[in-house]
């Protein structure tokens, strides 16, 4: 029993860190927000180069092989760091080609990913639909050997800079589609959060093969564990951000001749971001494991994360705003860049509540779930 | 990472679990005094198995089990429902105070007592105008020949009615400044001048009790550590009641929630059952998931004692959030009640379990053993480090 980081995990993670800090400063975040699609081809390729895109990918196709661990590992620092562009996209469409997607499909699209010589996206929620995770209404036509898909696609991160989608449809079913195939057409959707940029994905009778279908009905359910998961750690390193620079300015910041962070109105603050940042950490790392480790407590460890995270990250930049006053509220201040990738991700693939009904089905209806989750730790079992 | 347990720990678990199947002693009498006898005679029994002082060096009678082993100990006691055992405090605080500031003569005269349940310890801390701040304590210990003249009064003591030996602080030099001028003493409670009055809390028991001491002897072998000394020993003491009570209060928790579920599963409403109604599954839910994360970080904070030596940020969360999620959970579990929470536990039309005595017990759990609002000072400056107010 050991819930420690290994020393491999370690150096992940401390490398991410210093990576990231040294390319990602304010003004470089800020420029990519206001372009038109938040890539930066330089730093693209650097993290190419350290295998990040095919950081869960099989070694034969490229990859590192690494496990849902890592993923959190990584999935903290860039949120920590608030990464523009085209990384979580592309790792989890990786991970759904890695999850379901048959050899050769693997060969063809899964080792460009894993390389970043390619990047992919998912391209799932159908305009005017429910926005839940499994909530996809696409319903594909047969048309010979191959369908025809027609539907519009929001929510769709980086599509712009993306080589191919992996369009969701009715049954768990995946079609990998190219971005310059005929009938598809990108449009920018500005959201919230601008540095990482959505966009509508229009299938116009989109003629495909059998040779790109996978999934079927459940086959996607690990993949969707893992972006829940890949949110939760994100949002966790969104919310250590906002609790340290919440936890300086409380320092330095003088009022009635002290810092404000002497008073027990802020310091409580304080301590209730930090009890609220642990603990989407502690959900986070332990769904991860659980994701690679006890197939059966990952569902429910998955959602519970994603749950938990997905209100601690709101409410924890939400917090420090509030501990920064006036300045918090400012466009000059980099608060509300990250208190923007918060929202966003919190109702991403799930919010709080849909989440939460999830483990009510579980542990209160004893639907699809071991009847004792709580011996999900393994010393109860 | 690694969750599961090493094959060591997996035969230490099954040793306890094969042990309580075997020897759990049965339900405990109505009777509070027979009630408190049985749970000498069940220490005895988990004394004679050596299983008592878990925690402690083998060379004191105990086992020198690793955390993760105590975990799975409480665990598998409270999943075995085991009763308490009648000496808590002697086995999470006085055996380790005395084994980490105690002389050897000390360890050779009250250690095996408190393993066997044959002399009860109670802790004298708290004061009336001493809570939080606990170093502003006035009780006072003049020098005597060959020892001290103790004269005070302390509050909230657990077990002061039972207890032999009551680990006591006082103020030995009213000069000093207040974090210095206090000593840790063993006081006997079995002598003239100490009076101990119940004091009955809001469930109408009487766990806690006052000591009245009015020029109490106490000779000078039992001082614990230095005269002068007692603020270093007392926060031990503190530390290690916070650790040694963490385990139990974790499995007690998860099986309040199960019962809680259950609770909801089983009580009409609407035409349908509570369980049904969105508003408390999403409650339910997300107590549950707040209990599960107390369980995880109390494990982060395992792992981190384990490798460093010294408590990581996590574990001073752990009993905040513990007083919290307890608190809601039985709030909630009246509310699944509606009017029924109303009925005395086991009275006639009552919905079954003990609600009633929990909601209200759980009221203290934000008090006792630091306060919330204390925890979050400590957290805001220790773990923080923002400035003191004072």
């Amino acid at each position: 029993m050991n819930f420690d980081l290994t020393d491999e995990q370690q150096m992940l993670q401390a490398a991410a860190r210093e990576f990231l800090a040294a390319r990602l400063k304010s003004e470089r975040i800020r420029d990519l927000a206001a372009s038109d699609d938040a890539l930066d081809e330089g730093l693209w390729r650097e993290m190419s180069e350290l295998n990040w895109p095919g950081l869960m990918v099989s070694e034969k196709y490229g990859g590192q092989e690494l496990g849902t661990v890592e993923l959190a590992v990584l999935m903290e620092q860039l949120g920590y760091a608030l990464t523009p562009g085209p990384i979580l996209s592309s790792m989890l469409a990786a991970i759904a080609l890695e999850t379901a997607a048959t050899d050769e499909q693997k060969e063809r699209w899964l080792a460009p990913l894993a390389t970043g010589e390619q990047r992919g996206t998912l391209a799932l929620w159908d305009a005017g639909a429910g926005w839940a995770p499994d909530d996809i209404t696409l319903d594909p036509e047969r048309a010979g050997d191959g369908y025809v898909l027609s539907g519009e696609k929001l929510f769709v991160l980086d599509a712009a800079t993306a080589d191919f989608f992996i369009v969701g449809a009715t049954g768990d079913r995946r079609f990998i589609v190219e971005r310059d195939a005929a009938g598809v057409t990108v449009t920018p959707t500005p959201t919230i959060d601008a540095t990482r940029k959505q966009y509508a994905v229009r299938l116009d009778g989109v003629k495909v093969g059998e040779d790109v279908a996978f999934g079927g009905e459940g086959a996607m359910a690990p993949a969707r564990a893992r972006a829940y998961i890949a949110l939760s750690a994100e949002l966790t390193g969104i919310a250590q951000r906002a609790l340290e620079w919440a936890v300086d300015y409380a320092k330095e910041r003088k009022q009635f001749g002290r810092p404000i962070g002497s008073y027990q109105a802020v310091s409580h603050r304080c301590a209730q971001m930090l009890l609220e940042t642990e603990s989407a950490r502690s959900a986070s790392y332990y769904a991860a494991w659980a994701a690679d480790n006890e197939p059966e407590t990952a569902p429910l460890a998955a959602s519970m994360a994603k749950a938990y995270a997905s209100d601690a990250g709101t409410r924890v930049t939400n917090a420090s705003l509030q501990v920064h006053g006036g300045i918090g509220f400012t466009w000059e201040h980099d608060l509300h860049l990250w208190l923007k990738r918060a929202l966003s991700d919190a109702v991403m693939f799930g919010d709080s509540r849909w989440h939460r009904e999830r483990v009510a089905q579980m542990v209160i209806d004893g639907r699809g779930v071991a009847a004792e989750p709580a011996a999900a730790l393994a010393a109860a079992k | 990472m690694d969750l599961t347990l090493s094959p060591s720990e997996e035969a230490f678990r099954d040793e306890v679990r094969g042990w309580l199947a075997e020897n759990h002693p049965g339900e405990p009498p109505e009777d509070d005094n027979e009630a408190f006898e049985f749970s000498r005679r069940w220490q005895r029994k988990l004394h004679e198995a050596r299983w008592a002082g878990l925690s402690w060096p083998e060379e004191y009678g105990g086992r020198g089990a690793t955390l993760i082993e105590q975990a799975i100990f409480y665990e598998e006691m409270t999943r075995a429902k085991a009763p308490r055992v009648a000496n808590v405090l002697g086995l999470v605080m006085g055996g380790p105070v005395v084994i980490t500031h105690g002389t050897e003569a000390q360890k050779q005269r009250y250690l095996e007592p408190i393993l066997s349940g044959e002399e009860i310890w109670c802790q004298g801390f708290s004061e009336p105008d001493a809570g939080s701040d606990l170093a502003s304590l006035k009780t006072r210990a003049v020098k005597r020949d060959g020892g001290w003249a103790v004269s005070g009064q302390k509050v909230w003591t657990t077990l002061a009615h039972e207890a032999k030996w009551c680990m006591l602080v006082a103020r030995t030099d009213p000069d000093a400044p207040k974090h210095q001028g206090l000593t840790y003493f063993l006081m006997d409670m079995e002598q003239d001048g100490v009076e101990v009055k119940p004091l009955v809390q809001i469930t109408g028991e009487a766990e806690f009790n006052e000591i009245f001491m009015d020029e109490v002897y106490i000779p000078d072998e039992n001082v614990v550590g230095e005269v002068g000394g007692g603020w270093a020993v007392a926060i031990t003491t503190l530390m290690n009641e916070r650790a040694g009570l963490a385990f139990a209060a974790q499995t007690a928790l998860q099986r309040g929630m199960q019962s809680a579920i259950e609770l909801a599963r089983t009580t009409p409403h609407n035409g349908g059952l509570v369980a049904d109604d969105p508003v408390v599954r999403d409650r339910l839910a997300q107590l549950f998931i707040e209990s599960e994360i107390f369980r995880v970080t109390n494990y982060r904070g395992l792992t981190k004692i384990m490798k460093s030596g010294v408590p990581g940020p996590e574990g001073s969360l752990g009993k905040w959030q513990w007083a919290e999620v307890n608190q809601h959970l039985m709030e909630l579990a009246l509310e699944i009640e509606g009017p029924y929470s109303q009925f005395a536990d086991g009275s006639e039309h009552s919905l079954g379990g003990d609600w009633q005595y929990q909601y209200l017990r759980t009221r203290a759990n934000s008090i006792e053993g630091g306060t919330t609002d204390i925890l979050r000072n400590i957290v805001a400056e220790r773990v923080l480090g923002l400035p003191k107010l004072r």
